[in-house]
């Protein structure tokens, strides 16, 4: 039998001594052969796929290349194994025409002549189908354009073995097909290619082979041909946990905020919100489920004033004055002018939320500082409640004059979760509020959402743990390449359901448009 | 009027000179996303570094060799500015310091050394009086033998020392460097966008300091070509002026091309003594005329930043410095 | 063979540091401080022979010797740390105001036309607010306008605002043109007899005033950083625009009304210059010190306290420089070059502050 044009056995890489991104994952490719790559967020495969092109070292474990081993310690490494890695984020500079970018960082024996260069890239296009102007600037190009100068970027430099992050999660359906008809173009001239996904029908569309990591544990692998869509979906999300989280029934629900028929575009032209539409309701939970970058930031940085939107409209009802107030086309000063209480607990906590530099007492003061006709600061009220929140939520901190980028993860969150329930809101959008916190700290923040629903607050929770998702909210949305694939109700939400819908299995099916 | 024409293109040319090396110094350092504001130190150094190196020669041989008189002051320049640069870069690339502060604090250090050893070199040796090298001047200001044979053509356009044609022949070869080269691609890339330089496998700190040092070293030239082709080998105290900073401008005003910029120093050293050229010009419209070029390179710098063209943007990592940890 | 397969890190890794203690930071920057002072005794002794002892020692006479002496260095280190004050909001907010030269020029230039247009004709306290009103304008107008373009145009504001410094050295020279006609290029002393315009003496010092009014603003500064809104968003937009957005500044406003701040104070140091120091204007009135003020602030971690020490710090550099010039009958950019080696051994100390080197602790030994 042949070898495999490559293979990992056990490999296992750590992050600091807690987090283990990938725990003895082995895995293996063979010339002429589609692998995909399927997991959650967060399930280490962009972690694994780094170490294969030399951005990353492996703690353990060993990599072999047509049956010998290899140790990949840098990009320039893993181009001399032909290994060639389409990252998600293009690494393309703007100013450049594309063949200037595809011979970037080459060191060829001879005269350099951007002629010859354009010449082997047009070979190279119509050898695998592309459609590219060798001349063009990056900036003049669309994002699959790019994407194509990533992929001829790596043939060129005679890659055998392709690994693509995530291509699709920038391209629209036709630039999907296209992608997908000159991957199966290089598979028949014997490369071996990775793609790394999470859309389970694009997964069964293009691939011989699927591997399957879930929370950076090696699932298994197994022939496409041989399986199906869910028990795919149970390979990646895996059997359903329980976490006892506390859930209330909703007291009294009434509308609070009202989305409707949201459209939102990236500065590429990208539809970053398609017709979005949803309700949340006071004394309630709503969880948004999605493939992270599927629009869950833009949905909730349109509602705070921060996005510019292309159509649609974010109706505020105001429980005490009992108006409906548009929000849309309002700065974020604007919306609080309107007697809008909305907090925001930013995906960003240090570089949105809060400033890393300035100390607990300051950052009180992010959203509050205005207040009063002084022109100086009040400190008073914010040092109380620094002190307040230090106390009730437990926050570990040498002192409240501590500059926030010293506290750990959890600290930090709390700092930051805290100040956003002080101000006693209305509406309580968080996005990923326990991303990187230890159990402990989780908790905390779950108990701190509930109490503001059950304080009549209508909370918007953004997350990426499903166990958590369907034991924490009352109602899920899940939301798909920024569109809406349909809302089910917390108790008793089948998991392997919103994977299939977060996953645009059930594409537009059953979605509101 | 003809003969005062071409006497001012030829003066023109002549003022041109120092301003193009420290022009395409900066632009060489600035493509590789280092703003050097040390420039103007660089350049002085670059002119004492030769003066230093033509006085000790000079005055330790009977009999100095014109070629000698030529090469230990070219080398010992070259030096000089190459060890500021050296500085420079060791501040802002290994240590990734703020690099406006670095430059300032270095434009300081070199005019300071040019002015120290410009005014007390000759009391070290125990004379008086001001450096003048009279034999090294006239070996730097040696020009083609046929110049003079050619009338007034080949006085306006062939009759300057051999700095003069390297300047703009080291102009052209950067242009070359910069659209023609693997190299000159590669070094673009790290002025543009160091982690996908990076990650292209160019290694970015060796690009930043070659760039920093070469680029230092040919501005330098300009301050040796000012000492010894243009005084002759004699050496004033803040003589050079502002050319340094100028250079700088003309960086911006030729959108960081260096074939514009053998044009642009062109235009500004015309400028630079337009007034002279001009009958009957009053004191102060000399003034406003050298107003003039900084007048049109803030005026280039708004244009460029308002059409928003991409290509005429400063280099787009210019004045940052880069940890690869912090991609 | 297989030994190869084992890999090598690299001999030292470069990481940020979050952590260290503001004692072991000002630590790293005494010995920093020490070692560029060892580094310039070496300098000053291989190019002079003199003990370097016995230099420093001159240099500190040079600052404190005599009464005269040390007002000057009192006077001198005012005007700094004034113009330290007025880049620092500018700095905090990473707008690189490069542009003080200039805009201290203009002011200074604005404070000399009154002078020299009103002579004698108004009471000398009315042309003194004249001048102090017009300076200000005109320091506003030099920052400004490198301000609105960043703002709205993004234009690299380093390069505008340097470029705004010799615009306004050209400007001086023009209209010291057009009021000396005797073509020595050369400001008199203006109002040499009548004093108009002159600010008057206070405690039988001559810079009193300017060393009160710059102690005032000092203290003012460091309460509008601290303890003003303004000086909260400042802080904010320098931090990050991101939270700026999020919290709903308008970066734009701050970034220009910061700059009419920076430029207004930069024109105040200029009035100062002229109304109370020199009584003419040249194209050296600001001296370099639009630049100097820039490592000033650099150095004093935007702190306007520090800053008074980091400008008496220069400025003793300077003074004592000088000193040691005449003393042993060198040239004085002795100062220049000292100036330079010490701001490098700070600066360059910033590193350690700011990065943790960690050493390959243990190889790893085959299987």
């Amino acid at each position: 039998m042949a070898c495999a044009a490559i293979e990992l056995k056990n490999i296992t890489k750590r992050f600091g001594s807690k987090v283990v991104a990938n725990h003895n994952v082995s895995l293996s490719v063979y010339k002429g052969e589609i692998l995909s790559l399927l997991g959650e967020n967060g399930s280490g495969k962009t972690t694994l796929m780094n170490m294969i092109s030399g951005i990353y070292y492996p703690d353990e474990g060993q990599i072999f290349i047509d049956g010998e081993e290899v140790v990949i310690r840098s990009p320039k490494d893993a181009f001399k194994y032909k290994i060639g890695m389409i990252h998600q984020h293009f690494k393309l500079i703007d100013v450049f025409s594309a063949a200037q970018n595809i011979v970037l960082g080459l060191e060829e024996e001879g005269k350099f002549d951007i002629k010859s260069v354009t010449q082997r890239v047009k070979e190279i296009s119509s050898m695998y189908g592309f459609d590219i102007d060798p001349n063009k600037k990056i900036y003049e190009m669309s994002v699959s354009e790019k994407q194509t100068v990533e992929i001829i970027k790596v043939l060129y430099r005679g890659a055998d073995i392709l690994i693509l992050d995530e291509p699709t999660a920038v391209l629209t359906p036709q630039e999907t097909q296209k992608l997908f008809a000159v991957l199966r173009k290089m598979r028949d001239s014997g490369k071996a290619i990775i793609i790394i996904t999470h859309k389970l029908h694009e997964v069964l569309s293009l691939s011989d082979k699927v591997a399957v990591l879930r929370k950076g544990e090696y699932i298994g692998t197994v022939n496409t041909a041989e399986t199906s869509e869910s028990e795919l979906t149970e390979m990646m999300v895996g059997k359903k946990i329980s976490l006892n989280i506390n859930r209330t029934e909703p007291k009294d629900p009434e509308d609070r905020l009202e989305v409707k028929n949201l459209n939102c575009v990236s500065a590429d032209g990208v539809k970053l919100l398609d017709n979005v539409s949803f309700t949340a309701r006071s004394g309630e939970i709503l969880g948004i489920a999605g493939i992270a970058g599927s629009g869950q930031r833009e949905l909730l940085e349109s509602i705070a004033g921060l996005q510019v939107i292309e159509s649609g409209s974010i109706i505020y009802h105001n429980p005490k004055t009992g108006t409906e107030d548009e929000l849309r086309g309002r700065s974020p000063i604007q919306i609080r002018e309107l007697g809008v209480r909305l907090s925001f607990v930013p995906e960003d906590r240090l570089g949105m939320g809060l400033v890393g530099n300035m100390d607990i007492i300051d950052n009180m003061m992010l959203r509050s500082y205005r207040k009063g006709h002084s022109m100086f600061l009040e400190k008073k009220g914010p040092k109380d409640l620094a002190e307040r929140i230090i106390k009730d939520l437990e926050v570990v901190t040498p002192s409240a004059q501590t500059p926030v980028r010293k506290l750990s993860g959890g600290n930090v969150q709390k700092v930051l979760v805290g100040r956003e329930i002080a101000a006693s809101p209305t509406v309580l959008m968080a996005a990923y509020p326990v991303r990187g916190l230890d159990i402990n700290s989780s908790y905390a923040i779950y108990n701190l959402l509930n109490q503001q629903k059950e304080r009549g607050v209508a909370v918007i929770f953004v997350g990426e743990d499903l166990d958590v998702l369907i034991e924490l909210c009352d109602r899920i949305l899940v939301i798909s390449s920024g569109k809406v694939s349909g809302i089910v109700e917390g108790r008793g939400a089948d998991k392997g359901e919103i994977g299939l819908m977060m996953t645009g299995a059930n594409g537009g099916a059953n979605g509101n448009d | 009027m003809i003969k005062t024409i071409f006497a001012f293109i030829n003066a023109a040319i002549i003022q041109s000179i120092p301003l193009l090396y420290g022009a395409t110094g900066e632009i060489i350092t600035e493509k590789s996303g280092n703003l050097n504001l040390g420039i103007p130190g660089i350049m002085y150094m670059g002119g004492i570094s030769g003066i230093i190196g033509g006085y000790l020669y000079e005055h330790s041989v009977a009999n100095p060799s014109a070629i000698l008189c030529v090469l230990i002051p070219l080398l010992s320049s070259l030096i000089g500015s190459t060890l500021l640069a050296l500085i420079y870069s060791f501040l802002t690339i290994s240590l990734r310091v703020n690099q406006n502060v670095t430059g300032l604090a270095l434009t300081t250090f070199g005019i300071g050394i040019g002015n120290f050893f410009g005014g007390s070199l000759l009391s070290f040796f125990g004379e008086t009086g001001s450096i003048s090298l009279i034999r090294t001047g006239k070996a730097f200001k040696a020009s083609l033998p046929f110049a003079h044979k050619l009338g007034i053509f080949g006085k306006t356009f062939l009759s300057f020392g051999f700095l003069a044609y390297l300047a703009i022949a080291i102009a052209l070869v950067t242009s070359y460097f910069f659209n023609r080269t693997r190299a000159g691609l590669n070094l673009r890339a790290v002025g543009e966008n160091p982690a996908t330089a990076d990650a292209a496998g160019i290694n970015v700190t060796k690009y930043k300091y070659l760039s920093t040092l070469i680029g230092g070293a040919i501005a330098g030239l300009g301050g040796l070509y000012f000492v010894m082709d243009y005084t002759g080998g004699a050496w004033t105290n803040n003589g050079f002026g502002d050319r340094g900073w100028l250079a700088i401008a003309i960086v911006i005003f030729a959108i960081w091309r260096p074939t514009t910029a053998i044009l642009s120093s062109f235009l500004f050293g015309g400028l630079y003594i337009l007034s002279i050229y001009i009958p009957g010009l009053s004191g102060s419209a000399k003034e406003i005329i050298n107003m003039l070029p900084y007048v049109v390179t803030i005026l280039v710098l708004v244009i460029i930043s308002m059409r928003k063209k991409r290509e005429n943007q400063p280099p787009a990592h210019l004045g940052l410095s880069y940890f690869r940890e912090e991609r | 063979m297989t030994n190869e397969k084992h890999v090598k890190e690299p001999l030292f890794h470069i990481t940020r540091r979050t952590d260290i203690k503001p004692l072991a930071a000002w630590g790293i920057r005494l010995i920093a401080v020490v070692a560029a002072l060892i580094v310039s005794a070496l300098v000053i002794v291989t190019i002079t022979n003199y003990n370097p002892i016995e230099v420093y020692a001159k240099m500190i006479e040079g600052s404190f010797g005599s009464e005269r002496k040390f007002f000057i260095l009192l006077q001198n280190t005012a005007m700094l740390l004034c113009v330290s004050l007025a880049v620092t909001p500018a700095f905090k907010m990473k707008f690189w105001n490069l542009g003080a030269e200039g805009q201290v020029l203009v002011g200074g230039l604005a404070s000399a036309a009154c002078m020299f247009y009103a002579k004698d004709s108004l009471p000398s306290w009315l042309l003194i607010i004249i001048m102090l009103v017009t300076s200000i304008l005109s320091g506003i107008i030099w920052g400004v306008l490198p301000a609105v373009f960043k703002a709205i145009w993004r234009t690299n504001e380093s390069l505008f605002t340097l470029m705004m410094n010799y615009v306004a050295m050209q400007l001086v020279s023009f209209f010291i043109m057009v009021w000396v006609p005797n073509g020595s290029s050369v400001m008199g002393v203006l109002n040499q007899k009548s004093e108009s315009g002159w600010l008057p003496v206070v405690f039988g010092q001559k810079y009193g005033l300017n060393i009160i009014i710059v102690a005032l603003l000092t203290v003012v500064m460091f309460i509008y950083l601290h303890f003003s809104k303004q000086g909260y968003e400042i802080s904010v937009v320098g931090e990050s625009e991101n939270t700026a957005r999020y919290v709903g500044i308008n970066v734009k406003k701050v970034i220009i009304r910061t700059m009419v701040i920076s430029g207004a104070i930069c024109g105040l140091a200029g009035f100062l210059l002229v109304s109370g120091t020199n009584h003419t204007i040249s194209k050296e009135l600001a001296g370099g010190m639009g630049f100097t003020a820039i490592m000033v602030s650099w150095l004093a971690k935007f702190e306007p306290v520090m800053m008074i020490f980091t400008s008496m710090f220069i400025v003793f550099l300077q003074k004592g420089a000088g000193e040691i010039a005449t003393a042993f009958r060198l040239n004085e950019s002795v100062s220049d070059i000292l100036t330079g080696i010490i701001i490098f051994f700070i600066i360059g100390s910033e590193f350690f502050i700011n990065y943790k080197i960690n050493m390959r602790s243990k190889s790893k030994g085959a299987e």
